[in-house]
């Protein structure tokens, strides 16, 4: 076993090319407790420590108008909670809050939650509702997935073994945001469920996302335009109670959650629909 | 009565006589990273051991090729069931349990062959090389179907049952209310993992650096299975990061001296945490249908209990454990008539045996709830009915025992609902159900208050004659205490100077290293019984020692003995004269060594009447929670106690055990369950075994009631398990208390609130 | 026979590198090649003051400062720590102290571990190490933290003996007297 430790993205890159079968090493959280435990023993590493640039994010304007953050591959949960980019993807810092420990959230990153693919990654729902854009990048180009066509099943990515993540685009939404998660611990919980839920007022849109309830992140957009069209979008105040109800069991029946030692599905599809109605009415009284 | 919400900070490592809260001896090594735990030894030439351990719940092994791992370069030997020279089982109460799976494995993680290699990784490689053929047989993981199943162990399947029976069996009340109640299997969680480092003496014996809670059992259990006589197999203390109960039972010990002996090298065996989950045992899951009888008024009449718990594959101390759960079936309440039918079975599950509480815990939450029942039926406060039946000195228990000793119940009641209540729940988000996952509706949370009662006996009982040795030296002023306590984290070692310091009235005290080969043994660190049993040996020797000294000086002074007086606080008064005894010792050195037993006890006759115990501590807890009800998400507010302590030795100290076992107690009521499925522990991880954080831990406030017993050295009793048996049951008191779902299991899971 | 704590290399093929602990630059000789960080700092450098509880980052027993940040040593790949500062319970210096120079001499303890020790915040000490690296870091980040803010940083490190009351009493100590030694006045 080698470990390889470039300073700048493009000697990672070429060495992914040389060696595809590389096991990439951002913070480690995933990847160190199979090891520690037997379960992986990899044969070359590259550590994507010291490639600073990953560990960047910045403002750019979207092609159809408003804002995106660029959020590089090895931006860390912690980072996500301080001030400014937390100002810009307050959901996306909610959920970063909610993960593991201090310990855990200074050393885990965006994109291992990404690559990870986990059903329970906690940030997942939070760009799935947001529309993210992931960006990936190999010795021989660059190519960018929406998140939907990135995650192809539980623990299972597009990536490509000679591919790295390296950004993962968020567009910066105008209206709030709602992240919530089910956890019977004030830490180092994995999520039971989760629900990213993303207003936009001025566009008259309605975005919903849940966690832990199926192999990936559960988009209804059938359900979204259900309220969309039925909520009274130049009234402030509660939205009408039949339709956060309406929204909220459209949601759960869409979740596919299964049975397991951390709860039941019957559990998780209940404390979806509780979530789904408790984000919109948060999300449209701050509207 | 003291109140410990403000709890002093004094004394210095100099310091501390009893009653003070001197800091503890080993304190500042343990800040400092440099206090050696037995997963931190390491010896020259070291191997690493790893344990091959079953995959099925029950299966016969058909064949076992160890050929495969002995050929990787780095492994020095393999150790299987054909390698044990002595005895092929152990057990601290009946040898059932085998080194090794010989022909057949009776859970998931029994061990089957142990290898030594040059690194943690070679061993873990090897144990994957080792073929073993398994044919796998129906396992049997029902408790409540096991007595009439066919037995999967040569000793059957029950392994102890007790009818207790009471005054009228026939007696009725005029009121009856009826449950049954479920208790999850509880994990003690203890954060150092199972460690030890055998050293081969070259001579045919061993030396094992281990963490336990009693050395000299282990030692007699390992020398029996290594075929030795006890003198060659030396134990010593290492550093135990904790115990809680699981680690009375060997785990490693025998494995890592076979392999010691085998390679003729040291060889270390540390856990890795998912091995831990099954490396020990566990506490029982129960099953218990109740049916109490009472008067209009509220007097209990009759308590009838049936109570299963599931020993799983191995008798540990399972017939211990279920003569507790006998015992304290009815509560610590006045109860005139009683039918108790406690059994604890075999199955296919992972062994039980031991944890904080013992027995207690599960029946608590039974007779608590069956209490809270009664009280709603009879429409009286709960609280109120409790003090109208608590038990007082000179009460008759169900085993016919009468308590001689101090019995506070209705002074633990009232100071533990004497306590202000909590504040409504401010806006941060770690004070709401749900915390940073931010789940939470202010507008639709519930509080709810649940009160609870808990106890049990202290130290060992049913005949048992049990004891403890110390040895005490006094010279140029410094007391040396010889004991062969398990520090577990308990804070013996600091017990033990403030004892040494108060009888000899010297400062410095050194507490030498736990060993086999020093000293007799101090018996087990457990059943709240180390500070009474080797507290009081301690306490024996020194004034075995003070006495010499004394004797000494009158001799020097030419006056009678008697002319001198030994004080309290480690003086000797006489005339003109006032000295400490350190003082008077001069530089010769005095020793002396002593043995503490306590009073004898009987065994359970036929229909569970007997004097099994030697004493009984008791404790009330008021839990306040809040809770989503309709996401069944609970945040534990606040738990007020007061606790029978008999007298505090070192007050910080006895807070620190009695939040610890709060955090257990609450742990166990909404979050700590191992999960087994088919005999497969689901959950074996800190990642899916949920152990209170502090971000969970609810607000403590203590009262300690200070009542000396009379027979206890200093009147003090063990504060260590009463924490642990009655917080549970008032916190799930509380949950229903906010929901109105009459939630009959623990852990209570969201799913069991919406 | 005596026993150390820390101890010497298997043999059999593995990696060379050096590692940059509590100010010192330390060889690592024979580490097997997916050692964590954990390992290496207990097996290799006899360092055992981080400790094993878990190994899997959930309990904050090997909290260890790795370029100043708070980590978990388990989940650190120790060959990929080469060329970061890593500081140890062992190296943390009491105020005044450069890392590495006083804990290892001798009995000079810092704030933190003074007000652990006084305070009951030790009872099997198994978690202790982790838990006043991570005070360490809380404390430095912020020297106020009100009492949930404190709850939520040292959330990653479980302790199963104290209920954590005796170890938030240290930290409260900890406050006051830092508090007193900048300010004079607080509250």
């Amino acid at each position: 076993m080698t470990v390889t430790a470039p300073d700048r993205l493009d000697d990672a890159l070429a060495a992914l090319r040389d060696d595809p079968s590389s096991t990439v090493l951002a913070g480690g959280t995933d990847l160190m407790v199979e090891v520690n435990y037997g379960s992986r023993r990899p044969e070359d590493v590259l550590s994507l420590r010291r490639v600073t640039e990953l560990r960047r994010w910045r403002v750019e304007p979207r092609p159809g108008g408003g804002d995106e953050v660029v959020l590089g591959a090895t931006v860390t949960y912690t980072d996500l909670l301080a001030p400014d980019l937390a100002a810009l993807l307050p959901a996306l810092a909610q959920a970063a809050r909610t993960v593991g420990s201090p310990q855990i959230r200074n050393t885990g990153t965006i994109g291992g939650n990404l690559v990870t693919g986990s059903p329970a990654g906690d940030t997942l729902p939070v760009l799935a509702a947001l529309d993210a854009t992931v960006e990936l990048a190999s010795a021989s180009g660059r190519r960018a997935l929406p998140l939907h066509d990135f995650l192809i099943g539980p623990k299972r990515t597009a990536r490509r073994p000679d591919e790295l993540v390296v950004a993962v685009r968020v567009p910066v939404a105008t209206g709030p945001r709602e992240f919530l998660k089910i956890g019977v611990r004030n830490a180092m919980v994995i999520a039971v469920a989760s629900c990213a839920l993303v207003i936009d007022r001025p566009r008259r849109t309605l975005a919903c996302a849940l966690g832990a309830v199926g192999p990936t992140p559960v988009r209804d957009h059938d359900a979204e335009m259900w309220a969309t069209t039925r909520l009274d979008w130049d009234r402030a105040g509660a939205p009408h109670p039949s339709v956060a109800e309406g929204f909220a069991r459209r949601m759960a029946a869409a979740s596919r959650p299964i049975d397991d030692h951390r709860a039941t599905a019957a559990y998780r599809r209940h404390a979806v629909e509780v979530m789904a109605r408790r984000a919109l009415e948060r999300a449209w009284r701050a509207a | 009565m003291t109140d410990l919400r403000s709890p002093p900070i004094r004394g210095g490592p100099a310091g501390g006589r009893v009653g003070d809260s001197p800091v503890r001896p080993d304190g500042t090594p343990k800040v400092q990273g440099r206090f050696a735990f037995a997963s931190d030894l390491h010896a020259e030439g070291m191997l690493w051991g790893r344990t091959l351990r079953s995959p099925h719940p029950h299966a016969r092994i058909a064949g076992l090729d160890a050929g495969p791992a002995l050929a990787l370069p780095g492994v020095s030997c393999v150790v299987t069931a054909a390698d044990v020279p002595g005895s092929a089982t152990y057990g601290l109460i009946s040898t059932d349990q085998p080194v090794f799976a010989g022909d057949v494995v009776r859970y998931v993680g029994e061990p089957v062959a142990a290898v030594a290699a040059d690194h943690p990784e070679t061993a873990r490689r090897a144990l994957a090389a080792i073929a073993v053929d398994y044919e796998p047989l129906t396992p049997l993981v029902d408790a409540d179907a096991a007595p009439g199943a066919e037995p999967i162990h040569p000793e059957g399947n029950v392994i102890r049952r007790i009818e207790l029976v009471h005054g009228d069996p026939a007696a009725t009340g005029d009121v009856v209310v009826e449950g049954t109640y479920e208790v999850g299997m509880q994990d003690q969680a203890f954060l150092g993992p199972e460690s030890g480092l055998a050293v081969p003496d070259g001579d045919g014996g061993v030396d094992l650096w281990v963490a336990t809670q009693w050395l000299h059992e282990d030692r007699d259990q390992v020398a029996a299975c290594l075929g030795l006589a006890p003198e060659q197999v030396r134990l010593h203390l290492g550093g135990v990061g904790g115990a809680f109960g699981g680690r009375e039972d060997v785990s490693m010990q025998v494995h890592a001296c076979l392999l010691a002996l085998a390679s003729g090298r040291p060889v270390k065996m540390s856990y890795l945490r998912d091995e831990s989950f099954v490396g020990h045992v566990h506490r029982h899951p129960a099953r218990m249908r109740y049916r109490h009888h009472a008067t209009w008024q509220g007097d209990l009449v009759k308590v009838e209990a049936e109570v299963v718990l599931d020993g799983g594959a191995y008798a540990s101390s399972s017939s211990a454990v279920v003569a507790n759960a006998a015992r304290f079936a009815c509560g610590p309440y006045r109860v005139p008539n009683a039918a108790v039918d406690a059994t604890v079975v075999r199955t296919n599950n992972p062994p039980c045996g031991a944890m904080r509480g013992f027995g207690a815990v599960q029946v608590c939450f039974a007779h608590e709830s069956q209490m809270d029942r009664l009280a709603a039926r009879l429409g009286l406060d709960p609280v109120e009915l409790r003090l109208r039946n608590a038990l007082g000195p000179g009460d008759m228990l169900p085993t016919g025992q009468v308590v001689t000793g101090t019995a506070p119940v209705a002074e633990c009641i009232r100071a533990a609902v004497a306590h202000p209540l909590p504040p409504p729940a401010g806006s941060g988000l770690l004070e709401r159900p749900g915390g940073a996952g931010r789940t939470d509706d202010p507008g639709r949370t519930r509080r709810g208050v649940g009160v609870a009662v808990g106890f049990k006996n202290l130290l060992y009982s049913e005949g048992f004659d049990d004891s403890s040795e110390a040895r005490v030296r006094l010279a140029a002023g410094v007391a040396t205490v010889t004991c062969a306590v398990a520090e577990v984290g308990q804070g013996f070692v600091t017990i033990a100077g403030q004892i040494a310091r108060t009888v000899l009235g010297c400062d410095a005290v050194v507490v030498e290293p736990a060993a086999t080969t020093t000293v007799g043994s101090a018996g087990s660190s457990s059943a709240s019984r180390q500070t009474w049993m080797s507290g009081g040996a301690v306490l024996r020797a020194a004034r075995l020692v003070a006495d010499q000294v004394r004797s000494a000086l009158a001799r020097r002074l030419g006056v009678a003995p008697e002319s001198l007086v030994l004080t309290d606080d480690g003086r000797i008064v006489g005339g003109e004269l006032d000295v400490t005894v350190a003082e008077a010792a001069g530089d010769e050195p005095v020793e002396a060594s002593a043995v503490h037993h306590h009073r004898p006890t009987t065994a359970l006759d036929a229909r569970g009447q007997g004097e099994p115990d030697v004493s009984y501590v008791f404790a009330a807890h008021r839990a306040v929670v809040d809770v989503d009800p309709d996401l069944g998400l609970v945040r534990v507010v606040q738990v007020t106690t007061g606790q029978d302590v008999g007298k505090m030795l070192h007050p910080t100290q006895v807070l620190g055990q009695i939040e610890g076992g709060i955090a257990q107690g609450v742990g166990l009521a909404v979050m700590e369950e191992i999960v087994v499925e088919g005999g497969l522990v689901r959950n074996p991880s800190f990642t899916d075994y949920l152990i209170p954080t502090v971000a969970d831990m609810p607000a403590v406030l203590a009262t300690c009631i200070e009542q000396p017993e009379p027979d206890a050295p200093f009147g003090a009793k063990g504060a260590g398990e009463p924490p642990t048996i009655s917080s549970t049951a008032a916190v799930v008191a509380a949950i229903r208390a906010a929901t109105g779902v009459d939630v009959t299991r623990v852990p209570v899971h969201p799913w069991d609130l919406v | 026979m005596t026993l150390t704590t820390g101890g010497a290399a298997p043999a059999g093929p593995a990696p060379s590198y050096e590692l940059s602990v509590n100010g010192v630059d330390r060889r690592v000789e024979g580490a097997h090649a997916g050692d964590s960080l954990l390992h290496v700092l207990r097996d290799r450098l006899g360092l055992p003051g981080a400790k094993n509880a878990c190994e899997q980052g959930e309990c904050g027993s090997c909290s260890v400062l790795v370029d100043g940040v708070l980590v978990c040593a388990c989940l650190e790949l120790a060959e990929a720590a080469v060329g970061c500062a890593i500081t140890t319970v062992e190296g943390l210096a009491p105020a005044g102290g450069e890392p590495g120079d006083a804990a290892l001499a001798g009995d000079v303890l810092t704030d933190v571990q003074q007000a652990m020790v006084e305070a009951g915040g030790v009872q099997c000490g198994f978690c202790t190490p982790g838990f006043v690296v991570a005070i360490h870091d809380l404390l430095d980040r912020d020297p106020d933290p009100d009492p949930l803010a404190v709850r939520e940083a040292l959330a990653g490190n479980l302790c199963r003996c104290t209920g954590y009351g005796r170890i938030l009493a240290a930290v409260d100590q900890v406050v006051r007297v830092r508090g007193r030694g900048t300010t004079g006045e607080r509250a």
